[in-house]
């Protein structure tokens, strides 16, 4: 048998019920200890749920699994599609090739890029003016799918004067005051160039996560034409 | 130290150790709550005039400044308010009050250093040194990783403080029981937020449990302590009646914020089976918060209003109908997949969470601090009134509404325009933001946040004055 959500709903809810009435028999439900009883076997349930569901998560998010990918994945292109199975736009990896900085990082050097561009991002903390996945600050824009964002291509290559997006992003990052496209401006953050290059193999890693459809529609925009 | 407390808060001469300690935990919470809204009042101008500060103290910093000193003083608060009611529920001073003081001067010294750190080193570079002695970067838990154990390891001597007293009194009440248990959860859910991943589905999975199982389960059982002795103080309740609801709100609350949790699962890369169960759960998570209300309305009915805390009771039922609309309504709003895969980060959640940490968590400290004051200065009656509190109270509650309305207006401007018109880029998010919908209430948020500043001098006047002259006699019978 599947076990998805509405399992274990049904399962935890009907769980406290039962194991709540079997520990509070013959119990007057005006009398505290009834509530009390109640209250130990609801958390605790729910907190075994927790626990087991969390087990279950971090199998299926590890870094090389279906829906966290390796990052070798930055040696490819990646796209974001409507999944009409599923009903959502997920991120399509490969199949061609579509190396970053000109090179194809091994699995060794890729991973060691990525917690570099981890710990530059947590160091300046981008999520205190911006989003990551959705989560964070809301006065810059969300993060999420930041590789794919068409406005590299039509304005930022021209604008930094670069040959790649990867560049325009790499010039961005460390002058996003010279940079800048509107009047609330990224501030000078001191990132070097090692430092950049590892948030870009980075942004480029996070665009690749299955997000479940977050943002919807990316990149088609009623409002924006470039 | 004692004189300084006689002066904020009156003779203290007769007060338990315990207590003592608490309105020193309760003196620097109130500053850190000036400090906090100072920051808030610059990012929000930030907003407005990107460039003021902006190479001396940019955005992330003034608003990391600002949530951290929330957490802060919100946490100071509670403890202040667990060593009142100590000597109260076992009968007995605190055991160890020497012990205490050394770990109030510890923690705040220890915050003392991440908020001057955070001002004048604010960045390191991408390494693990900044990430233990400068900046961790997640949000509302940015405070370096030495700060992070300092923090644990002074809890537990609070834990340990607490734990020792009921022992000794070798008596235990249900709220004490309720206490101990939440504040074993609570203090170590923090070290789920401890450590580094590159893993961001990881991360954030974690940094979740920190951040929601803290504000939706363990602070919000607490603050059903807090509030179920305050409304034995205020009114009289009889403590069967406060531990019956206790642990049904316990029953309640974890019973639907535990797998609630899941409304923060929806899209960071984890399963599918989490809109499901985040988005049941979740929608349930209101249902004990009504409870609240309906215990806290049918308490001051039974009792026709009468106390001897006029402001104690005021802020009770700002508590419970501020974290009735705050957390319950407004997050209701955006807790169904559906309508959170176009809102999420957005300032729909800004607009939330200020109504819901304001009207559930800052009510309950000011409750406290209050009925201390009337116990400090009020204790044989009349009753603790004043006109003061009135406006502070007024004040804040229509400057809170307005900040929240106006963000909320901007969360819904921008859900549509960015999110569901535009493509959610770089280019939809500007003009969104440029969008008068969405421009226009940050002023008003700047504006309304500036009364909020006022009226929080107001209050700290109040606090500062209340009780200390005579006020017209009134009979009133304690409940
Ligand atoms: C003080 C606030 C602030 C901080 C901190 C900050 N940013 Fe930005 N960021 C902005 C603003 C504002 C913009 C829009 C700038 C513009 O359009 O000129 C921006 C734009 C960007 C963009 C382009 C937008 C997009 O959607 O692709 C990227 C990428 C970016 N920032 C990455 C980062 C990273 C990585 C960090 C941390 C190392 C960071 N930012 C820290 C404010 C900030
Ligand atoms: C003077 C009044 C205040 C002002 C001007 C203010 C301003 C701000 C600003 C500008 C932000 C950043 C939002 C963003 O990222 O875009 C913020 C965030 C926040 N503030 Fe305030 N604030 C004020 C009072 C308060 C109070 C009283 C509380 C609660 C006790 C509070 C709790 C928060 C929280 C929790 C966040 C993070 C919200 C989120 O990430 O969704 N603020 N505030
Ligand atoms: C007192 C209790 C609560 C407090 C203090 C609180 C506070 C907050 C804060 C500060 C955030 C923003 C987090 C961030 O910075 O990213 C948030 C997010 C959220 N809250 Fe609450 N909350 C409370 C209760 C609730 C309840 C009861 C619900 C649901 C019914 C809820 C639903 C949500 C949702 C769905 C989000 C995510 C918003 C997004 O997707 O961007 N909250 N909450
Ligand atoms: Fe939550």
């Amino acid at each position: 048998m599947k076990v998805g959500w509405l399992e274990v709903t049904v399962a935890t809810l009907f769980l406290t019920l039962v194991l709540g009435a079997v520990w509070t028999r013959g119990r007057n439900w005006l009398d505290p200890e009834f509530w009390k009883r109640y209250a130990i076997i609801g958390s605790a349930i729910m907190f075994i749920a927790l626990i087991i569901l969390t087990f279950d998560t971090l199998a299926k998010t590890k870094i090389g699994s279906d829906r966290v990918p390796s990052p070798t994945v930055i040696n490819y292109k990646i796209d974001y599609k409507y999944d009409p199975e599923k009903g959502y736009f997920k991120p399509v990896i490969g199949p061609e090739k579509e190396l970053l900085f000109g090179k194809e990082y091994s699995e060794e050097e890729a991973m060691e890029l990525i917690v570099k561009g981890k710990l530059v991002i947590q160091s300046r903390a981008c999520m205190d003016c911006h989003t990551l996945l959705g989560n964070g600050a809301y006065y810059a824009p969300d993060l999420t799918k930041a590789w794919l964002d068409p406005k590299w291509e039509k304005v930022m290559i021209a604008a930094t004067q670069s040959k790649t997006k990867e560049e325009a992003m790499v010039k961005f990052l460390m002058h996003p005051d010279k940079y800048a496209t509107w009047t609330r401006r990224m501030p000078n953050l001191d990132i070097d160039e090692e430092e950049a290059k590892a948030v870009v193999a980075y942004l480029k890693w996070m665009a690749a996560i299955n997000t479940n459809g977050f943002p919807d529609h990316f990149g088609e925009s009623k409002l924006v034409k470039f | 130290m004692e004189k300084i407390l006689t002066r904020f808060w009156g003779d203290i001469s007769n007060l338990p150790e315990s207590r003592k300690i608490a309105l020193m935990y309760w003196t620097v919470a109130i500053a850190l709550f000036g400090a906090q809204l100072l920051f808030g009042l610059i990012a929000a101008y930030q907003y407005i005039n990107p460039d003021f500060l902006y190479t001396v103290m940019p955005f992330n910093i003034t608003r990391m400044l600002h949530i951290n000193a929330m957490v802060v003083w919100l946490l100071m608060g509670f403890i202040g308010g667990i060593y009142w009611l100590l000597p109260d529920e076992t009968g007995r001073d605190v055991v160890g009050a020497k012990l205490g003081r050394i770990a109030f001067y510890l923690l705040t010294g220890a915050v003392a250093v991440v908020v001057l750190v955070y001002i004048l080193v604010q960045m390191g570079k991408g390494n693990f040194f900044t990430m233990w002695f400068i900046n961790e970067g997640r949000e509302y838990i940015e405070a370096p990783r030495w700060a992070d154990i300092g923090i644990v390891a002074v809890m537990g001597i609070i834990y340990y403080n607490v734990l020792a007293t009921v022992l000794k009194a070798k008596k235990i009440t249900g709220l004490l029981g309720v206490l101990l248990i939440d504040l074993i959860a609570l203090a170590g859910l923090y070290v789920a937020g401890m450590f580094f991943t590159p893993n961001i589905t990881y991360d954030q999975f974690w940094w979740w449990w920190v951040v929601h199982l803290w504000v939706e389960a363990t602070w919000e059982v607490l603050v059903g302590v807090l509030m179920g002795w305050a409304l034995m103080h205020v009114l009289g309740t009889p403590r069967r009646i406060i531990e019956g609801w206790l642990y049904l709100e316990v029953l309640l609350v974890f019973g639907t914020g535990i797998l609630g949790l899941g409304h923060h699962y929806y899209w960071i890369g984890t399963p599918e089976y989490w809109l499901g169960i985040g988005g049941f759960f979740s929608s349930l998570e209101p249902i004990p918060l009504v409870a609240m209300i309906v215990h806290a309305v049918y308490d001051a009915g039974v009792h026709k209003l009468q106390t001897v805390n006029r402001p104690a009771l005021f802020f009770i039922f700002l508590q419970a109908f501020g974290n009735f609309f705050g957390a319950g309504v407004w997050g209701f709003m955006h807790t169904l997949p559906q309508i959170n895969l176009y809102s999420h980060g957005t300032q729909m959640a800004a607009s939330h969470g200020h109504l819901a940490f304001f009207g559930a968590y800052v009510a309950t400290n000011l409750v406290l601090m209050y009925i201390a004051l009337q116990h400090i200065r009020a204790p044989h009656g009349p009753i603790l009134d004043s006109k003061t509190w009135k406006i502070a109270y007024v004040g804040m509650i229509v400057s809170m509404v307005g900040m929240v309305g106006a963000l909320l207006v901007a969360g819904f401007a921008q859900t549509f325009f960015e999110r569901a018109i535009g493509g959610a880029t770089w280019q939809d998010y500007i003009m969104s933001q440029m969008h008068p919908w969405v421009k226009i209430p940050m002023y008003w948020r700047l504006g309304f946040g500036i009364l909020f500043f006022i009226f929080y001098f107001v209050l700290v006047y109040d606090m500062l004055t209340i009780g200390k002259k005579k006020v017209e006699a009134v009979e009133v019978k304690p409940a």
